[in-house]
């Protein structure tokens, strides 16, 4: 058992910090310092200062653009760009569709759409929910057809598709096979955000925010060359991405930089000194160093490749219950002010700002990337073999 | 002990219920709220963005139907009924949101008022207020003051003819849109005195701001403004009538957060029967029905808690109302969030997006549960009871 960082990985972590420090724009770090809340087009601008220098996907192989650093390294580097506050780049190309082309997408679709992933230059969103099916995934009607020319003619409704609004693409789970059983007729397509057909319409979140679309297929032609895999092989595919979302979700960095706002707002408050308080924090931050032990011992597991199983689930079930409580004890240390919503300045200390919207949409964590009540039957089935509810 | 509400009781909760519904169904609070602006947005539920955020008919409704002045003296006006009548009324303005400013006006300006003014001035005030052609607001609140009604550092020095108040309010309910705001200020010899200050009067700034539950609140400027002398409410000491006022306002918020409990845990027992995933109803499994149910303990918890809170809050034992009171705001922390989370959980994305009533539920019991003193703060007046190092239980 050794806990400890080598020599080598300390002084790549020095290298790491020293890059941060010199390359984020200082309206960016001003807004890292303070509110932590990035809008879309400053997460793309520091999204193309990792590509420039070549960081935007350490998790890729390094034939197609990664950065050929093992899991250590790639943590050490998640670690500090936490730390630093920069934005949370857009997981949709980079960390979900992307990685997935690497594993089966063909030459072709390497070819056109990793290059774009890794600039920037496409940004892509997720259309698996639908109105009629969340957590029953399976349950998914999007239809397409084949025309016979060549292509799949898509009808349908998506919904809950972050950011589709400024997406150029969407990755899609798609019914190509009527009469197979539910999963197996399903196909995963990549469609292009403008062709004809294609509608993604923003809606507001409880947090006041734009940040998820309903999106709309009418009649829109995709060319069949857009399956990744085999065509009614989508179910596969999706699966292969879920586990990967799970470990993005444990979200101990956003917890971390959460935590610390809590005592900068508590510090402000004249809070930090009162016995109580400190112990209502020291509370949280210890189920926080709790995650991220649980998030090592992770990560050295992926150090010595294995795959992320059903253990992922944890990561997911704590990591997204510590944030909520973070963001509802940020509203208790503000106390009376927390209910200020979207006031001018002077209201609320800059670095309140954004603690009631947050406080709101962070409700989603505990429903988002299969809800904490699926993560946990996944863990009696897959886990403890417990048998299926009647 | 006796639980059972009287017939008339029961026929003032039924008309308050039937008045949500039908005058005040949640879908006019959508109207009446302003949107911060969102770039690319259309509102599915457009909003006018009324400036007072409530209005003047439905007010003057609601006084026809003698429910401003109910648990006020027959001499001012009132009907001379207990504050629990009014609880009742509360609870199911509550279910929908109702957004005219009872808690603000009728329980805590008028409340102060009634034990700070003397008849004169609570004729004066509360008269025009229970008929409805007025409404009040109580400026107690000051930056970093939390919910200690005596850190006040407004300043209250004497004039030829008068008063005059300068110093900074935050957070006022109702200050927007308030006739009159009765204003608590330190006088020179450094106790804590009431004032009633016109709308608009000169030195008078009010900045009216969003909150998170759809509601407008003020923050309020007073730069030298000018009193009369019998502006000054001084039969009633000062700090006490605004500590009373606010365990009023927080046995409201509980009884108000109950009628939201049950309007959330109705809502979600209604959604999981119906929503279907894997081929049944979610309602069926078992994690989810477990939830359910602790959300209806819960809620049987704030209607017991809020039931002595509001029974006691008018009393005159004031460590039996601040016990009561604290039980059941502190337990309206626990509950509340219990509840309030489960409920948007249990609807999964659609419980995220601000289009369904479960969002607006959510916030106003967030903004109830940190109203009028926080769990933190009730728990800690409750261990600060004297008796709490000895005896437990009274
Ligand atoms: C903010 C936000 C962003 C999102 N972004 C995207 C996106 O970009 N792309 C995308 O495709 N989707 C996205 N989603 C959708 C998300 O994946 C779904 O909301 C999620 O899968 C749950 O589905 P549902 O909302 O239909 O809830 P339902 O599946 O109807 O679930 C309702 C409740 O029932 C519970 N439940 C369901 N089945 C079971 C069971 N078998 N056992 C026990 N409990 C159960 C759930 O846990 C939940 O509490 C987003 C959602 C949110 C809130």
């Amino acid at each position: 058992m050794d806990l400890s960082f080598t020599a080598e990985q300390e002084a790549f972590r020095d290298e790491v910090r020293s890059f941060i420090a010199g390359a984020l724009p200082p309206h960016l770090a001003a807004k890292a310092a303070v509110d932590g809340h990035f809008e879309h087009h400053e997460v793309m601008e520091w999204h193309q200062i990792l590509f420039r220098k070549g960081w935007v996907a350490p998790h890729w192989p390094q034939e197609v653009g990664g950065t050929g650093w093992d899991a250590a390294r790639r943590f050490i580097f998640s670690e500090e760009l936490e730390k630093a506050g920069v934005p949370t780049l857009s997981p949709f190309g980079l960390s979900m569709v992307g990685p997935l082309i690497i594993q089966f997408g063909s030459e072709a679709q390497k070819a056109r759409f990793l290059p774009k992933i890794l600039s920037g230059e496409e940004a892509w969103c997720q259309g698996y929910s639908e109105p009629e099916a969340g957590s029953d995934l399976a349950s998914l009607r999007t239809t397409a057809v084949d025309d016979g020319k060549g292509g799949f003619v898509v009808n349908g409704q998506k919904t809950w598709t972050t950011y589709g609004q400024y997406a150029d693409w969407i990755f899609c789970l798609v019914r190509t096979n009527a009469s197979a059983k539910k999963q197996a007729g399903i196909s995963f397509l990549l469609i292009d955000m403008k062709s004809p057909g294609v509608k993604a319409v923003p809606m507001l979140t409880t947090g006041h925010t734009p940040a998820f679309c309903d999106t709309y297929f009418d009649n829109a032609v995709v060319p069949q060359e857009n399956v990744v895999g085999p065509v009614d092989g989508g179910w596969t595919m999706a699966k292969a991405l879920l586990g990967h979302e799970r470990t993005l979700i444990a979200a101990v960095g956003t917890s971390t930089r959460a935590l610390a706002r809590v005592k900068g707002i508590a510090a402000q408050h004249g809070l930090l000194e009162d016995a109580h308080w400190r112990g209502r924090i020291a509370r949280l931050e210890i189920e926080l160093e709790a995650l991220r032990m649980q998030n090592y011992r992770a990560l050295a597991g992926a150090q010595l490749g294995h795959a992320p199983g059903p253990e992922s689930s944890v990561l997911k079930i704590r990591g997204s219950e510590i944030l909520q409580q973070t963001l509802e004890l940020a509203m208790d240390v503000m106390g009376p002010a927390c209910m200020a919503w979207f006031t001018p300045d002077g209201v609320l200390a800059p670095q309140e700002q954004w603690i009631p919207s947050s406080f709101n949409y962070t409700r989603a964590t505990t429903i988002y990337g299969g809800s904490n009540e699926i993560q946990r039957n996944v863990i009696a089935k897959w886990i403890l073999g417990l048998p299926a509810q009647a | 002990m006796d639980f059972e509400l009287t017939e008339e009781q029961k026929m003032l909760a039924e008309s308050a219920a039937s008045f949500a519904r039908k005058t005040s169904p949640v879908e006019r609070l959508r109207k009446l709220r302003t949107m911060p602006p969102t770039e690319g947005v259309e509102q599915r539920h457009p909003s006018v963005g009324d400036p007072r955020n409530w209005e003047k008919a439905v007010w003057r409704q609601m006084a026809e139907l003698g429910w401003l002045g109910l648990f006020y003296p027959e001499e001012v006006g009132g009907l001379g009924l207990r504050f629990f009548d009014a609880s009742l009324v509360i609870e199911k303005l509550g279910t929908t949101l109702v957004p005219e400013p009872y808690v603000a006006s009728v329980v805590l300006g008028g409340w102060a008022l009634l034990k700070a003014g003397d008849l004169a001035q609570q004729k004066r005030f509360l008269g025009p207020m229970i008929e409805g052609e007025t409404s009040l607001a109580l400026a107690w609140q000051e930056r970093g003051a939390r919910y200690d009604a005596g850190a006040v550092e407004t300043k209250a020095t004497r004039t030829a003819g008068g008063w005059s108040l300068s110093g900074e309010k935050v957070y006022v309910l109702n200050g927007h849109a308030a006739d009159h705001l009765v204003v608590s200020a330190r006088r020179p010899d450094g106790s804590l005195g009431l004032f009633v200050v016109d709308a608009g009067a000169p030195g008078l700034t009010v900045t009216s701001i969003t909150t998170m539950d759809s509601n407008r609140a003020a923050f309020v400027k007073l730069d030298g403004v000018e009193l009369e002398a019998d502006r000054h409410l001084e039969a009633g000491d000062a700090l006490a009538a605004v500590e009373w006022a606010l365990d009023l306002a927080a046995a409201a918020a509980c009884a108000e957060g109950l009628g939201i409990a049950r309007a959330m845990t109705h809502a979600t027992v209604e959604y999981i029967k119906v929503r279907k995933q894997f081929g049944v109803a979610i309602g069926t499994f078992q994690v989810l029905q477990h939830r359910a149910v602790d959300m209806f303990v819960q809620t049987q918890l704030l209607e017991s808690t809020s039931v002595f809170a509001c029974v006691n809050a008018d009393g005159d034992d004031v460590d039996a109302r601040r016990r009561t009171v604290s039980v059941a705001k502190a337990r309206l922390g626990v509950g509340a969030k219990f509840v309030s989370q489960s409920a948007v959980q249990l609807h999964g994305g659609i419980g995220i997006t601000d289009e369904h009533d479960i969002g607006l539920f959510f916030k106003r019991m967030q903004v109830l549960t940190t109203l009028f003193g926080d769990e933190e703060f009730h728990v800690r007046r409750f261990a600060a009871r004297p008796g709490f190092d000895t005896t437990v239980g009274d």
